[in-house]
């Protein structure tokens, strides 16, 4: 078993601390566009990181493998390649595989083999577990068991590309500018702890979820606890890795919808669930009673995104920034409003979003936004 | 029979202070003080003085100072004074030697080996006095995932009880001690929107009006129990074991058995109150499982039934088993926690630290998979609010303060609990001492307690960036440890401090 923690969290803390830069574009009608832009509104927040750490979450990229799990995975060693392989031609069905495509690195250092495979699971065991729980499954046991692999990211029709970098440099080394997804998520890291590991960048993924953080909680001793329960294991250390499990959790396991969820990690004071009627104010209470335990407590914001949604979410003190924007079928998200006007200068609508209320992207519901947040009406 | 023992106590009185007010006669239950006619002044009688200080408090002119006897026994680290004094009482008399509240040893109080975590610079602290900090807890027993359909919530929740602040009122049973301060206890409890214990002893008719913040005990002895106690209650306990006494049972002596009493607990006045050893009808978790139930049916499942136990060595086993028993809240009473009467041998040798045990059985049930499944309610040996933060970190949902609770009403820990005599009119049901129980100053100075601990608990909180208790429970990163072994950090489930 190799131990991850002495990896990604060389100090062995408790959590990996970091503050960072988040940002994230969507287009609710789906059209996809290049990660150019992208690159350029992570780099404008270049100050708020310290090149140890950047990455990118990209959805709608492989329409041509659309219903294979995309596994893509980083090796730093040729002997966890093979074995990785061996691992993956026993559970799975290979349907493509190749190197992930890169340029030169700039400013960066040492990159690893990162390949991708288009896979499916191979089905012999009888157990009663959904493609989805084998997968993770899978995923796991690469990442606890085989030396020196990590699998970046593990859904469908989408990637994670991330390393040890300032976020423009990891870009340009993946070639990010080539790409178009409707849906984009970066982050730019500044770690307290220097760790020189790719597979401890942002965003963390399990499955098609994906998850970019800016933030410290406080929590994070019991929400570690509570997952534990479930069978979750953080074995990185880092509180990014708890939002990531939690998430899978309470949307994908317990089919939660993610305005429930957000009032989960971000629940509403006593005192307001005292003055909501009747209704409501059961269901937070119950919430709270229940799912007490997954409260995000401390200063964080989020961008979690899956396929066809992208969410923003920050604490419900607002200890750290967010800021979201609208233009036509255009969402975006981001820790600074420059970044977003540096690429969209002719916003229709920039705003400020209360703390733990979550802003909500979805396909197809380009309209819902712009009637929600009254953009556009005249 | 000569005894050979010297009193406990020194009675000092400043003869020059002391204007023969006689206060001190009137305030001394144990008929320490007296008059003496002849030579026209208040005189004592020191053999009979506990150390109550009550007289000295009392006394207007201060001249009154009531301190240990310095008994000038050759020192022995082998023999000391205590193994030599209850040795002697023993040869004298034959008893076994009883005591009350919580055992005085100084085995290792761990409280005091931990520390706490404070924000700086990467996560602000949170002032509370300008925004939100958030105490509210609810015990009971919570599904392991909600089903919300469309908005909706479809999931029927186990009864829950709410408290305002993590901190309950232990089991104080009326009887052991007196109307007055159950009064308080219960009058307190409703303001500051927590719960008091009846303990066995029933809750008074007169008290009836207090039941939605009563947790009513159902011990072994059943006193006081039928189903009008159990429906005018916040939650049931099943009372197996008591920190103070672990395997022992109850005796109220038939003396402290008065008319409102015997009324309270069902049994005639004047005679003895016995609570047996075990629960007769529970000589397994099977048996358990059935008592949980069937107050649960007589209750329609409305009530959150609590199974209180001692905490012993292998308390994280039989937790589990009390979960799956059924129960909705397991309460752990420490090696620390106090009684109204045990022998002395057992309190100070009998259990485990409350500290060791909240973290072993918090551990247990979640690698069971099964902490969901109820709330945790530490008791004994809790002094103060941040031995309540550390008990909620180490994992418990709330604490008990049983000892914390009677010294706010005025006790001065003479640990005579069991004589019936209580200077202070706390542990007693002779009215006239009874009556020195004010309940309205009483409950102010118990609401006092809850709302500066709760004040404290928050500016801790605040002081780890975390504004809701629940981001604290079990949250064991916030702790450090001080001076503790391997085997105590790795029980305790915390680093050591600098780790
Ligand atoms: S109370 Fe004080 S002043 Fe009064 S008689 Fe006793 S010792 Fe003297
Ligand atoms: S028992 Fe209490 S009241 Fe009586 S003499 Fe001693 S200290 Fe004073």
């Amino acid at each position: 078993m190799k131990d991850l923690e002495r990896i990604s969290n060389p100090f062995n803390d408790d959590k990996v601390i970091a503050s960072c830069s988040i940002f994230g574009a969507m287009s609710l009608e789906g059209r996809k566009f290049s990660g150019k832009d992208i690159i350029r509104a992570i780099a404008n927040m270049r100050d708020r990181g310290n090149g140890q750490g950047g990455g990118f979450a990209v959805y709608g990229i492989y329409p041509e493998y659309e219903d294979l799990y995309a596994l893509q995975i980083m090796f730093q060693s040729r002997a966890a390649k093979d074995d990785t392989e061996s691992f993956l031609k026993e559970y799975f069905s290979i349907a493509h595989s190749e190197e992930i495509p890169h340029r030169e690195p700039k400013n960066i250092s040492n990159p690893p083999l990162v390949w991708r495979y288009f896979v499916e699971p191979k089905r012999m065991e009888q157990r009663d577990l959904s493609d989805d729980d084998y997968v993770v499954e899978k995923v796991m046991i690469i990442n606890t068991r085989i030396e020196d692999a990590f699998v970046f990211s593990s859904g469908k029709d989408m990637g994670v590309f991330k390393g040890v970098g300032y976020p423009e440099d990891i870009g340009y080394y993946f070639c990010l500018d080539e790409y178009e997804g409707y849906l984009w998520t970066a982050h730019g890291r500044f770690p307290t702890n220097t760790q020189g590991w790719w597979g401890g960048a942002h965003p963390f993924s399990i499955l098609d979820w994906t998850v970019v953080h800016n933030g410290e909680i406080s929590s994070y001793g019991i929400n570690k606890r509570f997952l534990e329960m479930y069978g979750y294991y953080c074995t990185m250390h880092t509180d990014t890795e708890v939002v990531a499990y939690a998430i899978d959790l309470l949307m994908r396991k317990h089919r939660l919808p993610i305005e429930i969820v957000a009032k989960i990690f971000a629940a509403p004071l006593w005192e307001e669930i005292e003055r909501m009627p009747e209704k409501e104010r059961r269901l937070y209470t119950t919430l709270r009673e229940v799912y007490g335990s997954l409260l995000l407590n401390g200063p964080f914001t989020i961008i979690i995104a899956h396929r066809g949604e992208m969410i923003g979410l920050g604490d419900r003190v607002r200890l750290r920034p967010l800021t979201a924007g609208v233009k036509d079928d255009m969402l975006y998200l981001s820790s600074e409003e420059a970044a977003i006007r540096l690429i969209c200068p002719d916003l229709e609508k920039a705003w400020i979003p209360k703390g733990g209320e979550p802003i909500v992207g979805r396909l197809g519901a380009s309209e819902v936004i712009h009637k929600k947040y009254e953009i556009g009406i005249a | 029979m000569k005894s050979f023992l010297l009193p406990e106590f020194l009675v000092e009185r400043d003869e020059n202070r002391c204007i023969q007010c006689k206060v001190c006669i009137t305030q001394c239950g144990f008929e320490t003080h007296y008059f003496d006619e002849e030579l026209g002044r208040v005189m004592h009688k020191e053999e009979r003085c506990v150390g109550c200080q009550r007289c000295a408090v009392f006394c207007p002119t201060n001249a009154l100072i009531i301190r240990p006897h310095p008994w000038n026994l050759r020192p022995h680290a082998n023999w000391t004074k205590e193994r030599y004094y209850d040795l002697t009482k023993q040869a004298e008399t034959g008893g076994v030697i009883l005591v009350g509240s919580g055992t005085d040893k100084p085995h290792r109080i761990y409280w005091d080996h931990i520390v706490l975590n404070a924000s700086q610079v990467t996560n602000p602290s949170i002032d509370p006095l300008r925004e939100p900090m958030e105490l509210r807890t609810y015990l009971g027993s919570k599904p392991d995932a909600l089903e919300i359909k469309d908005g909706e919530l479809e999931t029927e929740l186990p009864p829950q009880v709410k408290l305002e602040t993590p901190i309950l009122f232990s089991a104080l049973s009326f009887g052991a001690i007196s109307y007055q301060a159950q009064e308080s206890l219960a009058r307190a409890a409703k303001e500051v929107g927590i719960l008091f214990n009846t303990g066995e002893g029933g809750l008074p008719q007169s008290l009836k009006e207090y039941g939605k913040y009563a947790i009513v005990q159902c011990a072994s002895g059943r006193f006081g129990v039928d189903l009008d106690y159990l429906e005018n209650s916040a939650m049931i306990e099943i009372k197996i074991g008591q920190g103070a006494k672990p395997g022992i049972g109850g005796h109220l002596p038939g003396e402290k058995v008065s008319e409102i009493v015997s009324r309270t607990r069902m049994i005639p006045k004047g005679t003895d109150a016995i609570s047996p050893a075990p629960q007769h009808d529970i000589y397994s978790i099977e048996d358990l499982s059935t008592l949980i139930y069937a107050l649960k049916e007589a209750t329609n499942y409305k009530k959150p039934v609590a199974v209180k136990i001692a905490a012993v060595h292998n308390s994280a086993a039989i937790a589990t088993g009390i979960v799956r028993a059924g129960a909705d809240v397991v309460v752990l009473d420490g090696l620390r926690g106090g009684t109204g009467a045990a022998p002395k041998i057992i309190r100070d040798n009998v259990g485990i630290p409350i500290e060791l045990a909240i973290a072993a059985v918090d551990t247990r049930l979640r690698e069971e998979g099964i902490r969901n499944r109820a709330s945790v309610i530490a008791a004994g040996g809790i002094r103060c609010s941040a031995d309540v933060i550390k008990a909620i970190a180490l994992g418990a949902d709330a604490v008990y303060i049983g000892t914390a609770a009677l010294v706010a009403m005025g006790c001065t820990l003479c640990q005579k609990c069991y004589t019936g005599i209580c200077n202070w009119g706390i542990c007693t049901q002779d009215p006239k001492l009874a009556k020195r129980l004010n309940p309205d100053i009483t409950t102010e100075r118990l609401v006092n307690l809850v709302k500066a601990w709760s004040n404290e608990i928050k500016e801790m909180l605040g002081g780890m960036g975390i504004n809701s208790v629940e981001s604290l429970r079990g949250n064991r990163l916030q702790l450090r440890g001080i001076g503790l072994a391997d085997w105590e950090l790795k029980v305790l489930g915390i680093k050591g401090a600098g780790e």
